[in-house]
């Protein structure tokens, strides 16, 4: 390689500063620039990052959030770009390091550059391990398609596009530890059936013995998930693609996916090829330095330290800590000793946490254990000389939080054993955490101490949702919420602000939904700014708390609301959807997504006649024209003579209809008819979020019914089943079952009174794929179907109020409600211009 | 600060921007003055406030904005500003604030600098 020593990007002549060079971009590699920064670093260091991967920092333990829908990809971020360029770090993102020179003092990367450092920090982190499998890779050497490795946000996104094609019906994870149990819960939630083949005699057997294992098995597959212990996969088969896998001493499973978790093997390529000391991993002494270089430093995954090589994140806190303050001088005699390790499973329904050893080595240690398998539940726990020094708990995590700290700290046992599993009036909680050390690490994910915590709430921050705000603690993988809420509690002593606001429907006004909605009824407030001078602090108004209050005394009201145009969002004062450019969309009505030739031919006109720069086909079979400006809607309306789609609002949307029976020839009902029905009654109506619809006539469901609010399948006989519920944006969830019913009337009827009973009870934005499981399908069907409160009839009457209440807001076209309604707000160009006085 | 605005004239130049009653209440409109895109608003207390048009955001309409008595939110990302002081509360950068008000005739008064 030729290439010249690039000096990093940003550097002045001048710049006197010892350059820092990091490799890897992960979770080890930026946190020890954040705790070198902290020091104050920068003074002394030009700081230049490499990373394989084209992003920055993100936590890698949100993953298993982000396979299984409850995170956005977008949402596990640390550190975004911005955050590199406001601390001037030049960062190579998606370049990797093939080479260092120690001599020379050079990094070579895949770019070609070769980039001279004076400190160096290695964090290359692990990858996933991939057995020696038949058939795993193509012969081109990637691969196979189907089969994916679960470590990087790409892996995560190629496994949820892939899992959520159609035909995906079978997916088999091999590996059933931490990691593959949660990925084998994640992609239950795409649809697809999981099975876990795993080597070891038990599942997590790296965590727990046998014993624990059995009973976690059971828990597992009660999720419905199929579990293979002592199975060695011997083969992917398929050729072309995953088509299934064949097992050592079982018969194949057919499967459309498969997702390799079995291990993760340091990335020591580069150290290796460098001539830097590698075992299992680059080894660090006690300062996190690669011996016999005094400035190269390695931290994270790829570090073997005192024999030990680590596969959490707890550790590395610790280590970049001690590397920063070398790095730093801020502490020459800082050192790293070593770390305990604690893990949970972070799957919904399966409490299971274990820590250090799994059971009894020595004579002398004590082994406490609680089994009750028909329950799920297993409690091990090791203690030798007093103290704890394993544990694994399933089923229960009352005791965990208290645990782990013992186990963390080394506190103190109580006598009496069995309070360490129950509570018997033993140490409580509290007493564990008044206990704990102030350095004693609250939250992993973030390496939050208990001090930090503790020094928020004396700050003045009483409430738990504030404190985590401010400390991050909290807001990794979640499972140390339970302890930060105990010691927020102990710091405050016992003055925890319950932190209401999390609960009110809207920010500005302290009252929960129920609660809100007697007031405003009691007090007969009909106006958005009657509902701020009765019921918010101070008589305040609060802009963010407007466009929901509106929504609610629409529904609350119907015809009887007071209309303040100002407490609407704009969308909704000029009936259209502002785009980036703050132009707007048209959208107009198109019942069932049925339209007609003279329709079509209006709208090809309109869109010449106002030069519409996009036409587009919209998922809920309608034609959106994009790009028209403000001042030109009412013309494009009357132009139009169609009534509003309502393609803009927090309200019902449209129906997606298949062409059912009339022309299909699999049809059994007609779901045209009943998906035009359906929207004449229910167009326009507000609702706490938007509400899209699908009508399908039969269960081939064209119109994608399972993944709407509310959907609608022709099945046999005549009869119609009843979905709620479902979504297929952002979020992926298939609808409940409602009810099945004999006629298109009924249909209309529940579908109503469900749409009802969610305006009522979801809160502001809560869209029915929350707010369905929330209450429980069971609770639903009662309500709805059986009437079991007694509420049906109230409902279908305050639904008739709102229906019978609609006008088509393009109406307004003729007759503006405000002056300037429809007048330019971006007056980039042709505003009139006025006279200086 | 608004007798201010009469007194010294140097300080900046005074526009009319037409009646008040074009806004309704509770909302903003915007105008083009000398150049600039300036957003007015009328507070539900029938006060008026205006600032720069153009969120610095990236771009959003702030005369589209929902407000109460002391924010403006912008319609297209939800960044907030204090419709005093331009000061954005949600950490964008600044919009511009003007001084403006009704003169007798119930016209809207804006000094731009
Ligand atoms: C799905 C999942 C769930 C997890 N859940 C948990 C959990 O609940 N609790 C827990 O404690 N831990 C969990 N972990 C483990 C945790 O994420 C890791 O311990 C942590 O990310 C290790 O950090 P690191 O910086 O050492 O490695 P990484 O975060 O992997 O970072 C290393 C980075 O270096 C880059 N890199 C490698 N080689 C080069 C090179 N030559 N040049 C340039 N860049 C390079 C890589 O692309 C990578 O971006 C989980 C991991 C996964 C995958
Ligand atoms: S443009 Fe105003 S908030 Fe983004």
């Amino acid at each position: 390689m030729t290439a010249l020593a690039s000096r990093s990007g940003r550097s002045t002549p001048g710049d006197t500063r010892r350059r820092l060079v990091v490799i890897g971009n992960g979770m080890a590699g930026a946190r020890a620039v954040e705790e070198i920064l902290a020091r104050g670093g920068a003074v002394q260091h030009r700081i230049t990052m490499f990373g394989d991967e084209p992003y920055g920092n993100y936590n890698r333990i949100m993953l298993s959030h982000v396979l299984s829908g409850e995170e956005d990809a977008g949402g596990i971020f640390l550190n975004s770009l911005d955050w590199y360029r406001e601390n001037d770090i030049t960062l190579h993102a998606g370049v990797r390091v093939d080479k260092i020179d120690r001599f020379a003092k050079l990094v070579f990367s895949d770019d070609g550059r070769a980039t001279p450092y004076d400190v160096l920090i290695i964090a290359t982190g692990s990858r996933s391990f991939m057995p020696p499998v038949e058939g795993l890779y193509t012969p081109g050497g990637r691969l196979l398609p189907g089969v994916f490795a679960f470590r990087t946000i790409d892996d995560t996104r190629g496994m949820v596009s892939y899992a959520q094609q159609d035909h995906r019906r079978r997916a088999v994870v091999i590996g059933g530890g931490l990691l593959g149990l949660e990925a084998a819960r994640g992609l239950q939630s795409h649809g697809v059936d999981v099975d876990v083949v795993h080597s070891g005699g038990h599942l997590m057997n790296a965590q727990m013995g046998p014993d624990g294992g059995a009973v976690l098995r059971r828990s597992v597959e009660a999720l419905g998930i199929r579990v293979h212990t002592s199975s060695r996969t011997t083969a992917i088969l398929g050729g072309d693609r995953v088509r299934g896998v064949q097992l050592r001493d079982a018969p194949d499973i057919e499967c459309d996916m498969v997702v390799v978790a079995a291990g993760i093997r340091p990335n020591v390529e580069v150290a290796v090829t460098s001539g830097l000391p590698v075992e299992r991993a680059i080894v660090v002494d006690d300062h996190m330095r690669v011996p016999d270089e005094d400035e190269i430093y390695a931290v994270g995954e790829c570090v073997q330290h005192r024999g030990e090589v680590y596969g959490l994140v707890a550790p590395l806190w610790e280590q970049a800590a001690v590397l920063a303050d070398h790095v730093t001088g801020a502490n020459p005699k800082a050192t790293y000793l070593g770390s305990r390790t604690a893990t949970k499973l972070k799957v919904a329904g399966v409490d299971v946490a274990s820590m250090g050893l799994q059971a009894p080595e020595r004579d002398t240690d004590e082994h406490v254990v609680f089994s009750e398998p028909s329950r799920g539940v297993f409690k091990s726990i090791v203690i030798r000389d007093s103290k704890i020094v394993g544990a694994t708990l399933l089923g229960d995590s009352r005791k965990v939080a208290y645990l782990t700290q013992a186990f963390d700290r080394g506190l103190p046992l109580p006598e009496e054993r069995v309070s360490l599993l129950f509570d018997l009036g033993g140490p409580g909680e509290e007493a564990g955490v008044a206990e704990l050390d102030g350095d004693a690490q609250v939250c992993n994910c973030n390496g939050v101490s208990k001090q930090a915590i503790t020094d928020t709430v004396r700050g003045g921050c009483t409430t738990l949702s504030g404190v985590m705000d401010a400390t991050r603690a909290g807001k990794g993988c979640g499972s140390c919420k339970l302890l930060v809420r105990q010691v927020v509690e102990w710091a405050a002593d016992g003055a925890v602000e319950e932190d209401p606001a999390a609960a009110y429907y809207v920010p500005g006004v302290p009252l929960e939904k129920a609660a809100l909605m007697t007031a405003i009824r009691e007090q007969g407030l009909r106006s958005v700014s009657a509902v701020f001078a009765a019921l918010a602090p101070g008589g305040a108004e609060d802009a963010k708390s407007k466009m929901g209050l509106a929504s609610l005394l629409k529904m609350m009201w119907a015809g009887e609301y007071i209309d303040e145009r100002d407490a609407r969002f704009v969308n909704d004062r000029v009936h259209a959807n502002i785009q980036r450019d703050g132009t707007f969309s048209v959208v107009p009505q198109m019942k069932g997504g049925v339209t007609s030739p003279e329709q079509l031919r209006r709208i090809a006109d309109v869109a010449d006649k106002y030069n519409i720069p996009m036409v587009k086909l919209t998922g809920g079979q309608r034609i959106d024209l994009l790009g028209v400006p403000k001042e030109d809607l009412p013309r494009v309306w009357a132009d139009l003579d169609m009534p509003s789609g309502y393609a803009y609002g927090k309200s019902f949307r449209t129906v997606k209809t298949c062409v059912g029976q009339e022309f299909c020839r699999f049809g059994t009902g007609d779901s045209t008819k009943l998906g035009i029905e359906i929207e004449s009654r229910f167009q326009g109506i507000e609702s706490p979020a938007k509400l899209k619809l699908a009508v399908s006539g039969c269960p081939r469901n064209c119109a994608e019914s399972l993944v709407k609010d509310v959907g609608v399948v022709a099945v046999d006989g005549g009869r119609w089943e009843i979905y709620v519920g479902g979504a297929a944006g952002a979020h992926i969830r298939k609808g409940d079952l409602l009810a099945t019913v004999d006629d298109p009337e009924t249909v209309k009827l529940l579908a109503g009174r469900f749409m009802q009973y969610y305006r009522e009870r979801a809160n502001w934005l809560e869209r029915t794929y929350s707010f369905v499981p929330r209450v429980g399908i069971e609770h639903l069907r009662a309500v709805i179907v059986d009437d079991a409160e007694g509420l049906a009839a109230q409902l279908d009457a305050a639904m008739q109020e709102s229906v019978d209440a609609y006008v088509d807001p393009w109406a307004e076209r003729n007759d503006p409600f405000t002056p300037g309604q429809f007048r330019t707000s971006l007056p980039l160009e042709v505003l009139p211009q006025v006279p200086v006085r | 600060m608004r007798t201010e605005l009469f007194s010294d004239p140097q300080a900046g130049r005074l526009h009319v921007l037409g009646p008040v009653d074009q806004i309704p209440v509770g909302e903003g409109r915007a105008y083009g003055v000398a150049g600039e895109q300036v957003a007015v608003f009328r507070l539900r207390d029938g006060s008026l406030r205006a600032m720069s048009a153009v969120c610095p955001h990236k771009g959003g309409p702030i005369a589209d904005g929902t407000i109460d008595r002391t924010v403006v939110v912008c319609p297209l990302h939800q960044h907030a500003f204090e419709l005093e002081t331009g000061c954005s509360t949600t950490g964008a950068g600044p919009l511009r604030s003007y001084p403006v008000f009704a003169d007798e005739s119930q016209n809207i008064i804006v000094r731009l600098p």
